[in-house]
């Protein structure tokens, strides 16, 4: 359905955005911590936390509806802190449809060129250039209230780069819209992105729709930046135990550093219940220390000849082409996901279990 | 884009016909026997007694007086009407966008004067305005007049006590309309590349719209048939319809002329409102946000 010609509507392709050290709070509530990120050009960012993380204060920051307490905004170069939202030359979509209610889809596109005292007729055709673009054609004369929430977001969509703005800025567009059309839409405006090559930055608490669109990954949790990076690293490479349980699935397994670790080493830790396991130190340990094990539920194996963790299936989850074991173990229950039918064959409910997993695989960070 | 229910919603209940023309009733009858019914009966008098004939509203064309009266409370209540608006809407804009304790002041402020008698507000003006009073002092005092100015009995002064008297009903239709535009379309122009006069015009201006209309339309109806703060500030040069009305009615005992001129001042209003509709097109918000 993206195979249609369309008018190209965009040029730049050479702003980056830049947060440093930015400092927000509320009253004695710290909603953005000292953060630090990046924003290269054409590249599409996800700022990714649960509520409360700071997220939304970051893009309102950039937006230039709030004002940072400390640190600094640039913009294509040009700090851009202290300027109001109307000159930074921004796209925004926003969560709520705000489509304007008293003029037609076509004059609400049009209406960021007329801000920009561009004649009648080249607005016109600006307008219908980007209402094709969004595969709206032939919906110019209506009103807002007269379109579905997809397709409300989608005019959102084309009035935010119907004038080329230097970066597009998405708060959790999507999320009032059904899981289907959410998806498709998913693929829709990355796929929109890369085309015009203009950088995003998209807030989401949605770390599959994170996974799904972005380039790159910022995870927030209460307020700072916790970690940056593709959705390939985060997802095999979690910075933090947060990161580990936010991004993907993960079973956390409470243990204790059996011996003196540093970053990097593959070390051996006693799990609760009394098993041993060797491990990933992410950070330096020392013996005795309260670690937890982050396991993705795909690590987890079944041992052969029942040299591995003694476990007990509790349950198994038949979802076609994977099968999702509950087993419980000394410790706490994980989920172990099989992928192999021959595999799932060979469990049932109430049966016993050897489990094991490569060290690599086995995360531990420190307790704080 | 649903229809609007055809039965009334009340906390998530809806009632049946019979259950929603019960619960209208008692308003329904008291509408009928203290409005509608009397009303019929004036009309009726401007019209058919003692049988049909149309002289009595020939009367209300044909004498200048009459129609001079008419002009005037025109004239007046559209002043009154953009004065009202003019000191409203910037106060609706900023209770608009207050919380707590300055909204509670700001509100109390301008419902304080409605829980006060229009008489009492009227004379407040009597004791601003007279010859001896507090507005001739200051100007004096202030070596601006050197001899007590005649304030009362001018056409001035009977506007500015209506604008007062009526601020209210101005004020509360803008603030509830402002209020409810959400400010994520503020920020969706904002970002759009509008500055604030732009924002104003192009989002604020035209989504208080319906507030605004029936504000104006609110003071503007209530002060064509305002009878107290005219008759005390105003003298016979500035005599208003409602006034007028009276006058026949309990000086001349004229009931058929009270009723001919009450009947055109329906007339009009009627086709006000409906021209207001029209013009303003209500039914274009229904059913947003």
């Amino acid at each position: 359905m993206l195979e249609r010609t369309r008018t190209p509507v965009s040029g730049r392709h050479d702003c980056h955005v830049s947060i440093r050290n930015l400092h927000k709070a509320y009253g004695d509530v710290v909603a953005v911590k000292d953060v630090t990120i990046e924003v290269k050009p054409g590249e599409f960012l996800a700022l990714l936390g649960p509520s409360g993380s700071g997220k939304t204060t970051l893009l309102m920051a950039v937006a230039g509806f709030d004002f940072p307490d400390s640190g600094r905004i640039e913009i294509g170069g040009q700090d851009v802190t202290w300027m109001p939202p109307h000159k930074r030359d921004l796209g925004m979509v926003f969560q709520r449809y705000t489509l304007f209610p008293h003029m037609s889809v076509l004059d609400n596109i049009a209406f960021p060129l007329r801000m920009r005292k561009v004649g009648r007729a080249a607005r016109e055709e600006r307008a219908r250039a980007a209402l094709a673009t969004v595969q709206l054609e032939g919906y110019g004369d209506r009103t807002p209230a007269q379109l579905s929430g997809g397709q409300q977001q989608r005019v959102a969509l084309a009035r935010a780069i119907v004038y080329n703005p230097k970066v597009l800025l998405m708060d959790e567009p999507l999320s009032a819209l059904d899981k289907k059309l959410r998806e498709e839409m998913q693929v829709e405006i990355k796929h929109l992105q890369r085309e015009l090559g203009i950088s995003v930055i998209f807030v989401t608490h949605d770390q599959t729709e994170a996974l799904t669109m972005a380039d790159r990954i910022a995870v927030l949790n209460f307020g700072e930046l916790q970690q940056v990076g593709a959705p390939k690293e985060l997802y095999e490479h979690p910075a933090s135990a947060f990161v580990a349980g936010f991004i993907g699935e993960t079973n956390f397994w409470r243990a204790r550093a059996k011996a003196d670790a540093t970053a990097g080493d593959e070390t051996e830790v006693e799990l609760d219940g009394g098993d041993t396991a060797r491990v990933l130190a992410t950070q330096a340990f020392r013996r005795d220390q309260a670690v937890q094990v982050a396991i993705r539920p795909e690590h987890v194996k079944l041992a052969p000849n029942a040299s591995g963790m003694t476990a007990a299936i509790d349950d198994a989850i038949y979802a076609g082409s994977i099968t999702t074991l509950l087993v419980k173990t000394k410790g706490p229950t994980l989920r172990v996901r099989l992928s192999t039918p021959d595999e799932a064959a060979a469990t049932t409910p109430g049966g016993t279990l050897s489990l094991t997993w490569e060290a690599r695989h086995a995360r531990a960070y420190a307790v704080s | 884009m649903s229809r609007r229910p055809s039965t009334f919603m009340l906390g998530g209940r809806t009632y049946s016909p019979a259950a929603s023309l019960l619960l209208a009733l008692p308003f329904l009858a008291m509408i009928v026997l203290a409005f509608l019914l009397p009303l019929g009966m004036l009309l009726h008098e401007s019209l058919f007694v003692p049988s049909f004939n149309l002289a009595n509203y020939e009367k209300v064309f044909d004498q200048a007086v009459y129609l001079r009266v008419m002009g005037r409370t025109l004239r007046i209540s559209a002043f009154v009407t953009i004065i009202t608006l003019l000191l409203a809407y910037p106060l609706a804009a900023l209770m608009a966008r207050t919380r707590g304790l300055l909204l509670a002041i700001l509100l109390l402020a301008v419902l304080l004067p409605l829980w006060t008698s229009v008489l009492v507000r009227t004379y407040a003006w009597l004791v601003l305005l007279q010859r001896n009073g507090v507005l001739n002092d200051i100007l004096f005092g202030l070596h601006i007049i050197s001899a007590p100015t005649q304030f009362l009995r001018t056409e001035g002064a009977v506007v500015l006590a209506m604008s007062h008297v009526l601020l209210p009903f101005m004020v509360l239709p803008l603030y509830a309309a402002l209020r409810a535009i959400p400010n994520d379309y503020v920020r969706a122009a904002q970002v759009l590349g509008a500055g604030s006069l732009s924002v104003f015009r192009h989002v604020v201006l035209p989504l208080s719209l319906p507030g605004t209309s029936s504000g104006c339309l609110m003071v503007f109806l209530l002060a064509i048939g305002f009878f107290v703060t005219p008759a005390l500030i105003g003298g016979p040069q500035q005599m208003m319809l409602a006034t007028l009305v009276q006058q026949q009615v309990t000086e001349l005992l004229n009931w058929p002329f009270a009723g001919a001129l009450v009947g055109v001042l329906l007339l009009f209003v009627l086709i006000l409102v409906i021209a207001f509709n029209r013009v303003v097109r209500l039914d274009r918000f229904v059913g947003q946000v």
